[in-house]
This record gives structure tokens, C-alpha cells and sequence, in this order.
């Protein structure tokens, strides 16, 4: 514990600077055209989630349609407003996931574990949903509160944040109970790491079989501290790289959650993830508000840090990227993003230029 | 009643200290003061012979349209019809009427229609008051490019903001937006809105470039932006309804001139070609105040500079009447479609000018 304050000094300048470095070299790239096929009357909303499966099938969990409130007595529940669809890798369509699902209202983000289950974190309902391959629900995690509070109150707990979010503003409470939470990853062993979130501020804990194990992280901008942990993702050794989006900062833990250091020098993280095979690459993107047309672009590192390169910007065309919200990069050069205002995925090819001469 | 007739009278007096001859109409027609302030200060206006083509959209059993917010056409005649339905809904019909498909079905970017147009790609662009988005699809229907963002629902029901507590404009957030125009570099004006009071100007690739307006009756001031249409030199006709008036502007969004004699302007379009004309509707109120009502509904044919050429139709239920016409689409001069929101319906209208003044 006496080893984190040796940081503190370092945080202290880079608190607040939403620096990303310059002189980065720019690695080219194209975007497959018109990738994903979508049937006549399906349509894309907000591009929250993408991942990729061992057969390179791609699922994209979308916000679509519109999210209903149902007026019951005293109370208002709600329902709807998030789709997961899966394609092939060539982008012909495949099926829905989930039509319907009770915990399906704000997505946020899909991943897809060793074993091609998919997991589904809904910021909406407050909960993680692990599907079969075959897209049958195998766990659920955390719970949709039961009815929403209107009008919705400030701060989070039973009566308010989100949609009524369970757990406390800031460390949270033990447990599958979450406020917002955004993205989940793995370790070899199969213990499952959870964001959380938009309202708690940490990383949650728990075995394969979903038993909780602990948490860790506040509200706050020291080490091991939180403020929008965004996106998390892990590398062959189980450290645990986290996006904490509003300290402008990716956080690396042990396995225990245990800080190791962090990486100042690509901007927001937005969304993270990491290479398979065994020279893993970390990609981060410095995503735009979707107020503005800032920033945008995508950076390829060294777990270590370091920058290898970075492409892309704000925009609205192909190969220009409109919020980048998940990234897939299971294989190091064909990166797919998912983009929450041009609501689209689009699949990169890298071009990393090797070194001339 | 008292206090009604002590403001009848108030206003009686304010009208008849200004122009002189207003003050005798007053007399002679007998309008109330809320009538002689709702019509459209040009009188004597030729009227435009007109019929309205009966059962005009054939839809299929089991499909209804709600209040009909929008309708444009494309180069084939093509009908698209954007409605305030259970959802509010995208609907393609061909030139005759026939009922083809839906777009956007479940949409995203679609919760309160208000307004849809054709660009001359034949790209079809829905604007959204509920979203705050403005959505384009490329002719086969699918999104090619977004504007705005809809507000995340994460946050659950929020109470709903007070009419002055508007947050400062953004350059890529819209509150409440209205309609959407282009010039002929393909760039984008979008007229923003209810909430915010502005012209916003991006570029075809959808980069911001500039907004004019604050909110105000002033020169370059508006007060509820709710149409938009541009001419082949690429100025810029706003409906300022709520100040009524039509302000124009320059390609640059600089204020260029005021149009203020045709009431309230709900609803605007420039029609094609060599020769361009401006329609303009005096729509009557949706609020169903028939004593406003019996004194506007008419929409008027305009030449750029504001000339009066005519004007047609009046306040009504049935056929070849209008219930707040909210939009209007002229690619062809004399053959106009007209969504209404009050009647649910799209009436396609024959304008016979040739007739008015033969001989």
C-alpha cells in the first residue's frame, strides 16, 4: 500500500490534461464498404457494442427502436430500446438474440469469451446476460430494477440513477449489483471482470460461476480511483487494462486489482481491447463527444504503453469514425468499431508499414 | 367576458392608432381584434383556381396515417409521407398513390415526426422533433448519414424542462429541429427549431460550418424556425412563424430581407426550374380556434422577391380544405401535395393559374 503514494506526484500533473501524444505515426488503413447486410425492415441504431467469435461471426448490440415506459398503477415500468443481431464475417445476416429480453434497454456493450458465449452489458437495465453460443441465456447478473422513478432523481441507489440503478454512487456495494455498468472481460481462468460504471466507480470481481469475489475503486482521480470506467479488457499474463475515461487514462491492475501503472498519452479511452496470439497489441480510441467533431482517432500500442502508431478521425464518412463506443481486434490488422452517432460498424484493414529500407 | 372586451378594445385602439385603413376594414368585415391580427396583412389577393385529387393515398388495410406531418416527392413522383402515428412512421407511395413500402421501420431517430424532404440525389431526410435528429437514407431506404443525437433514455423519464430553460446551442445537438434545405454545393441547412431559435449550415459531409439566430423578434432573430427551403442561388427562406414573417438569407446565413404580409408562414417551398416561386402557408391554428381559423388556412404563390402572385384555399375539414397544412411539397409548379396535421391526411392539389385573368 506504501507503493501508491510513490504516484501520487505523477497523477497530480497529469490530472486534467486530456493530452494525447504528438508525432504519432499514422497507420494506414481501409474500411470495407457496406460491411454488415441488413434485412429489409432491421435497421442499426446506435452502434453501442461489436465483438467477433472464434468463427468470425459478428454480433452487434444496438440501441433501437425506442425504449417503451408502461404506465402501470403507482408505478412506470419500461422495456425495449436494444437489439443484439449476429452476422456472418462477411456481413450477411444471421439472426436476432434476444428478441425481446427482459434486460434489453441501453446497450452498452458485447463481448465474446473463449468459449463463443456472448455477454451482453446493458447500461439500461443494469445487468451483464451471458448467452450460449446458440443464444440461450446461461447467467444473468445484477437485476433490472423493477420500475423506474419518475421523474428520475439525481445520484444512484433503489430511487434513482439510471433507471433506478441498484448500489451507491462511488465504491458501490459487494456484490452483482451494479450502476451502469459498461464492459466485462475475462481472465484465463474464467473469472469475470465487470466496469461499473456510470455510477458506481470500480471494477467488480467474480468467479466463472459468477460468486462474487471483490471489488475495488471510487469515485475519484488517484490510483486505483475511478471516473467512468468505460471499457476493460485483459492480456495473456491477467493484467487488466481499464478505460477510465473521464481521468483520461487507461488504469493496469493485477489479477487482484492491485494498481500497476497507467498510460496518459492517447486522450479518452472510449473503448479498449487487446490482441490475440502472442504479441498482444492494446488498441485505445480517443473518441469524439458526440457533441463535436474532436479527436476521434485510434491508437495501436505495446501493452507496455507505448505508442505504436495511430489512425483515423472524427466524421461521417467512411473510414471516419462517429464516436467509436467498442472495438474487436481479435485479429492484430482487422479491427471492427462500433460507432454510437453514424450507428454503424465498420471493419478496419491496417496497414502497419514496416519498416523501409 | 369583461376583461375580454376591455382587451377587444385595447386592441381596437392599438390598431386603429396605426394604419388608417385597417382601422376601416375592421369595420367594414367586421373581424374581430385576435382575426385582424391572425390574417395575413396582404388583402385583395387573386385567388388561384384549385381542386384536390379525392382519395388521393390508397393505404392498406390495416395501415393508418396519423397527423401528417410531412410529405415530399422525388424525381419519379414518388410520395414519401413521414406521420405522427402509434409510431410515428416513414411511408413511400408511388406518383399515383399507391402505397409501395415503409422505411425506418422501428427506427432509432424516430419518435415525433415533423418534416421530410427529397434532395436532389433523390436521398430522402427526416427530421425528428422528438429525437432531435435529422436522418438521411439513400433512395433504397437505407441510413447513409445522421445529424444531431437522440437523447440517451438511460437517465429514465425526466421531467419536462421549462420553455425558457433552454441550454445553449450546440453546433451538432439540435432542440426540437423543424425542416432541413441544401444548396446546390450539396451543403445542408437545418432549421433549429422550437428550442433553440437557428439556422445551422454544415457541409455535405455533415462538418458544421455556421448558424445564425438567437431568439427575438429583431432582424436576423427567430422565433420558432419551422421550415426551410433555399433557391438555385442558394439563399435561404426561413419560416419564422411565431414572428410572422419569412426572413431570408444568404448562402453565408447574412440577413438579407423580411417578408411579412402572408400571416403566419407554417410551411415553405420553392418549386424547380428556370422560373422559381415560393409557397407559403398561412396555416390556421392547430389548436382548432375556429375564430382564427374562418380568417387564415390559405397558402400563397410568391415570387422570390416577395411579390404576392395568389393564394388558395382556406380552413376546413373536407376535401380541397386544409387542416394546418404543415408541409408542402412543389417539384412540380402547379400539382402541389400538401400534408395537414389536423385532418391525418395528403392532399394532392391542381393549381388552374391559366384560368385566373383569360381573356
Amino acid at each position: 500500500m506504501q507503493r501508491l503514494s510513490l504516484f501520487i506526484p505523477i497523477l497530480v500533473t497529469a490530472a486534467g490534461l486530456a493530452s494525447a501524444q504528438n508525432n504519432v505515426p499514422e497507420i494506414p488503413y481501409d474500411s470495407a464498404p457496406n460491411l454488415l447486410k441488413l434485412p429489409e425492415h432491421i435497421y442499426m441504431g446506435e452502434a453501442a457494442g461489436v465483438a467477433t467469435n472464434s468463427k468470425g461471426n459478428i454480433f452487434v448490440y444496438t440501441r433501437t427502436g425506442s425504449s417503451r415506459a408502461v404506465m402501470g398503477g403507482s408505478r412506470v415500468f419500461s422495456g425495449g430500446g436494444a437489439r443484439l443481431f449476429e452476422f456472418t464475417a462477411n456481413g450477411t445476416y444471421v439472426r436476432e438474440i434476444g428478441q425481446g429480453m427482459y434486460g434489453f434497454l441501453f446497450a452498452h456493450a458485447v463481448r465474446i469469451d473463449p468459449q463463443d458465449n456472448i455477454w451482453v452489458v446493458d447500461e439500461g437495465s443494469n445487468m451483464v446476460i451471458k448467452f450460449s453460443p446458440e443464444g440461450r441465456v446461461l447467467m444473468t447478473m445484477g437485476r433490472k430494477p423493477e420500475a423506474i422513478r419518475v421523474p428520475a432523481t439525481e445520484g444512484g441507489g433503489e430511487e434513482g440513477g439510471g433507471r433506478g440503478g441498484r448500489g451507491l454512487p462511488g465504491a458501490g456495494v459487494g456484490g452483482d449489483n451494479f450502476n451502469r455498468p459498461t464492459d466485462v472481460a475475462w481472465d484465463a481462468a474464467g473469472n469475470i471482470f465487470i466496469s461499473d460504471g456510470y455510477g458506481n466507480s470500480r471494477v467488480a470481481k467474480f468467479d466463472k460461476n459468477g460468486q462474487f469475489l471483490k471489488s475495488w475503486g471510487s469515485k475519484g482521480t488517484g490510483p486505483g480511483q475511478f471516473n467512468l470506467p468505460h471499457a476493460i479488457a485483459i492480456d495473456a499474463q491477467n493484467n487488466i487494462y481499464v478505460a477510465d475515461r473521464s481521468n483520461n487514462r487507461i488504469q493496469v491492475f493485477d489479477d487482484d486489482g492491485t494498481f500497476k501503472t497507467q498510460f496518459t498519452n492517447v486522450g479518452t479511452p472510449y473503448a479498449l481491447c487487446i490482441t490475440a496470439g502472442p504479441h498482444q497489441y492494446l488498441y485505445s480510441s480517443n473518441s469524439n463527444p458526440s457533441t463535436s467533431m474532436d479527436n476521434g482517432e485510434i491508437y495501436k500500442m505495446e501493452l507496455d504503453g507505448r505508442v505504436l502508431g495511430k489512425f483515423g478521425r472524427a466524421g461521417k464518412l467512411l473510414k471516419e469514425f462517429g464516436t467509436v463506443h467498442e472495438m474487436d481486434c481479435r485479429n492484430a490488422d482487422e479491427i471492427f468499431v462500433g460507432e454510437l452517432t453514424n450507428w454503424r460498424i465498420q471493419k478496419l484493414i491496417l496497414h502497419p508499414v514496416v519498416a523501409r529500407n | 367576458m369583461k376583461s375580454y372586451l376591455s382587451s377587444c378594445f385595447a386592441a381596437a385602439l392599438l390598431l386603429c392608432a396605426t394604419p388608417y385603413f385597417a382601422c376601416a376594414q375592421q369595420k367594414t368585415e367586421g373581424l374581430t381584434p385576435a382575426q385582424l391580427n391572425a390574417r395575413a396583412k396582404a388583402q385583395n389577393v387573386p385567388e388561384i383556381p384549385y381542386e384536390s385529387v379525392p382519395n388521393f393515398l390508397k393505404l392498406p388495410p390495416n395501415l393508418y396515417l396519423g397527423e401528417g406531418i410531412g410529405v415530399a416527392t422525388n424525381s419519379k413522383g414518388h410520395i414519401f409521407v413521414y406521420t405522427r402515428s402509434q409510431e410515428t412512421r416513414l411511408f413511400e407511395f408511388d406518383q399515383k398513390g399507391n402505397y409501395l413500402r415503409e422505411i425506418g421501420e422501428g427506427l432509432y431517430g424516430f419518435a415525433f415526426a415533423h418534416a421530410v424532404r427529397v434532395d436532389p440525389q433523390d436521398n430522402i431526410w427526416a427530421v425528428d422533433e422528438g429525437t432531435n435528429m435529422v436522418i438521411k437514407f439513400n433512395p433504397a431506404g437505407r441510413v447513409t448519414m445522421l445529424l444531431g443525437r437522440r437523447p440517451e433514455s438511460v437517465e429514465g423519464l425526466l421531467a419536462t424542462p421549462a420553455a425558457n430553460a433552454v441550454p445553449p446551442a450546440e453546433p451538432y445537438r439540435f432542440n426540437r429541429p423543424t425542416d432541413v434545405a441544401w444548396d446546390a454545393n450539396g451543403d445542408i441547412f437545418i432549421s433549429d427549431g422550437y428550442g433553440n431559435s437557428r439556422v445551422v449550415k454544415y457541409d455535405k459531409n455533415g462538418r458544421y460550418i455556421a448558424a445564425v439566430g438567437t431568439k427575438g423578434s429583431g432582424q436576423g432573430q427567430l422565433n420558432l424556425p419551422h421550415s426551410i427551403a433555399t433557391d438555385a442561388k442558394g439563399n435561404v427562406y426561413v419560416a419564422d412563424r411565431s414572428n410572422r414573417r419569412i426572413e431570408v438569407f444568404d448562402n453565408d446565413l447574412t440577413f438579407k430581407a423580411i417578408y411579412d404580409n402572408v400571416g403566419a408562414p407554417w410551411s415553405l417551398c420553392i418549386t424547380p426550374g428556370a422560373h422559381q416561386y415560393l409557397y407559403s402557408s398561412n396555416s390556421n391554428p392547430d389548436n382548432n380556434n375556429s375564430e382564427i381559423a374562418a380568417v387564415t388556412g390559405e397558402i400563397y404563390k410568391m415570387e422570390l422577391d416577395g411579390t404576392i402572385l395568389g393564394k388558395f384555399g382556406k380552413a376546413g375539414k373536407q376535401l380541397g380544405s386544409f387542416g394546418t397544412v404543415h408541409a408542402i411539397d412543389c417539384r412540380n409548379e402547379n400539382e402541389l401535395t400538401v400534408s395537414e396535421i389536423t385532418a391525418w391526411r395528403v392532399q394532392r392539389i391542381v393549381l388552374h393559374p391559366q384560368n385566373r385573368g383569360s381573356n
